[in-house]
């Protein structure tokens, strides 16, 4: 994919970020931060990439930013789980 | 193909990922639909990492038939390793981390995707190969460095801002705001060396251009959350939440992975959407916020003793006993609780709900008001009640309920001052002046629940509803008082 396209699909994601996030709820903002912290950590992408490298330096940065972005995302999906699992309605 | 040379279905599957996380927000428009979102933000999760695992990492196309080699093995052992380790942590900490707590770990967890930002961006540094940045044996693509330079920048100031705010929220370090002298001046310049540096990066790839974007990135996410008071942090918080956004996007760039751009523009949004909503909550500019210094002496206005009209200490109030306000609120048509931070540090969140539920069973109308700047965090006390068992359909937004103060015979606020302060509506020389505040004084009685009298809110500025005639100000540990509250109403 050339920077263009990749440019767009960003411009255009934005937009899409933009009207998604206006629609939350506000009471669960603090959800809203836990899984944006949570999807935030694919990042881990590039993690793995330098984790499988073959120079030595780049490999253990790599698997030290392993670790940090699975803490994330471990982390950060099962808390939002367990505040989500909070929000119940009256009647139950 | 493209120089990654991934497969189609590859750059499918990132898109699915992207998608699902785009889902994953979009199920949080309502509680009932938001657990759903949240298994498929797993999914998406899940097929960006197996994706990438099977076409990039750690075994290089060509390997799996007719086999891995030994190296390999070795390769993708230690990445599970790391994964595992990352998730024995992440899932301890999201088990016991308790839910006032969770402004801290918020900002603790960005801290996180700030560093391994940096620590990807210092790897593709230094074996270009692997992430297919190369124009040439050896030199990095310009496009590229300016990518990978803004990614580390941005993911070290992540990183070392997310820090301090963790130490601000966690009480690690004093919330007073730090005023260095000359801070602007200092922090523009080394805004613009950043900038500088990354554009002559694409000049000259020299290892000293890229440590020093790098170290300038670390020291300026420090200055910039320094100056900035306690009372400020959900919108330190939520503009960290869209730096961590916009560091996965600058890395996405450079991978040219479309699971990383959508994931950094969503993120980036959000946090940016959260802090315009934090701010326009406290009628401050995002740029005020920025500069620091609210909630000083000479920065947050007249402290109690440095009243200009010097009446306060005089005027005269009311006390009630938890006994009256037990009788006052089960006579209640519609009684309305605003809690703040103060119900959290207190951790009155369950007896309050106890409290409700009496009320209800007497035939009264309960209901919950939060403000948007409530607690430490955007929907921070929304957690908390829900923690409480306290049903979410019970719970109004500012817009939602103000209207109905005029209909209540009694408005109990508990932990919270700045956001029933009338002063915001009536005193143009108020720091808090123009911010939205609930409408207590039209309510037939209000109750105040306060330590004592001489403590202020965190704008430093008196309140007027101490001092009403229909005001009675309960004068107790917020939890305590409850409970007394609660012991009145068994009776």
């Amino acid at each position: 994919m050339d920077f263009i396209a990749i440019l767009s699909i960003f411009v255009l994601a934005c937009f899409v970020g933009y009207y998604v996030v206006w629609s939350v709820t506000p009471a669960l903002h603090t959800p809203l931060m836990a899984v944006t912290n949570a999807i935030s950590s694919v990042i881990v992408v590039g993690a793995l990439i330098a984790g499988a490298s073959s120079a030595g330096w780049s490999s253990w940065l790599g698997l030290a930013a392993i670790v940090l972005a699975s803490i994330n995302i471990f982390g950060g999906f099962a808390v939002t789980a367990r505040m989500l699992a909070m929000f119940k309605r009256k009647d139950r | 193909m493209e120089r990654h040379g991934l497969p189609d279905w590859a750059l499918i599957a990132y898109l699915v990922s992207g998608v699902l996380f785009i889902l994953a927000l979009r199920g949080l428009s309502s509680p009932t639909s938001s657990r759903r979102g949240n298994r498929l933000g797993m999914a998406g999760m899940g097929i960006a990492v197996l994706t990438t695992l099977l076409t990039q990492a750690p075994i290089p196309p060509g390997h799996w038939w007719p086999r891995p080699t030994p190296d390999d093995l070795v390769t993708l052992a230690k990445i599970v390793g790391a994964i595992g380790l990352g998730a024995v942590v992440g899932l301890t900490i999201a088990r016991r981390i308790q839910m006032t707590a969770m402004p801290q770990l918020v900002a603790a967890f960005h801290s996180l995707v700030g560093l391994a930002a940096v620590l990807v961006g210092i790897a593709a540094y230094l074996d270009p190969g692997a992430f297919g940045i190369l124009d040439a044996p050896g030199v990095i693509d310009p496009l590229s460095r300016v990518e990978l330079g803004l990614g580390v920048a941005i993911g070290a100031i992540t990183f070392s801002g997310s820090v301090i705010a963790f130490a601000k929220l966690n009480g690690n370090m004093s919330g007073a705001p730090i005023l260095l002298p000359a801070r602007h001046v200092i922090n523009l310049g080394t805004v613009a060396v950043i900038l500088g540096l990354t554009a002559y990066f694409t000049q000259d790839q020299a290892p000293w251009v890229f440590v020093t974007i790098t170290a300038l990135s670390f020291l300026i996410g420090f200055l910039l959350i320094v100056p900035i008071g306690g009372a400020d942090m959900p919108v330190v918080v939520s503009m960290l939440n869209s730096y961590s956004g916009w560091a996965a996007a600058a890395m996405g760039f450079t991978l040219h992975n479309t699971a990383m751009i959508i994931t950094g523009a969503l993120v980036g949004s959000s946090g940016a959407i959260l802090s315009y909503i934090m701010c326009k909550a406290m009628n401050r500019s995002f740029v005020s916020v920025i500069a620091g210094g609210f909630g000083t002496e000479n920065g947050g206005g007249a402290g109690p003793d440095q009243d200009g009209r010097g009446e306060r200490i005089e005027r005269p109030w009311k006390r009630g006993s938890a006994e009256d306000a037990a009788f006052l609120l089960s006579q209640a048509e519609q009684v309305i609780i605003i809690p703040g931070y103060g119900m959290a540090v207190a951790q009155a969140q369950h007896v309050l709900r106890e409290m409700g539920d009496l009320l209800k069973a007497e035939g009264v109308r309960v209901k919950y008001a939060i403000h948007p700047v409530a607690g430490r965090m955007p929907g921070h006390m929304n957690v908390l009640l829900a923690e409480a068992n306290v049903p979410y359909d019970e719970v109004f937004e500012l817009e939602d309920i103000q209207g109905e103060f005029a209909q209540t015979d009694v408005a109990f606020i508990i932990g919270a001052n700045d956001v029933v302060n009338p002063a915001a509506k009536t005193d143009k020389s108020s720091p808090i002046y123009g911010m939205p505040v609930f409408d207590v004084e039209k309510a037939k009685t209000v109750m105040f629940i306060k330590r004592s009298m001489s403590g202020v809110g965190y704008a430093g500025v008196d309140n007027e509803v101490f001092y009403m005639d229909q005001t009675m100000m309960l004068l107790a540990d917020a939890k305590k008082m409850v409970e007394d509250i609660v012991k009145s109403l068994q009776h």
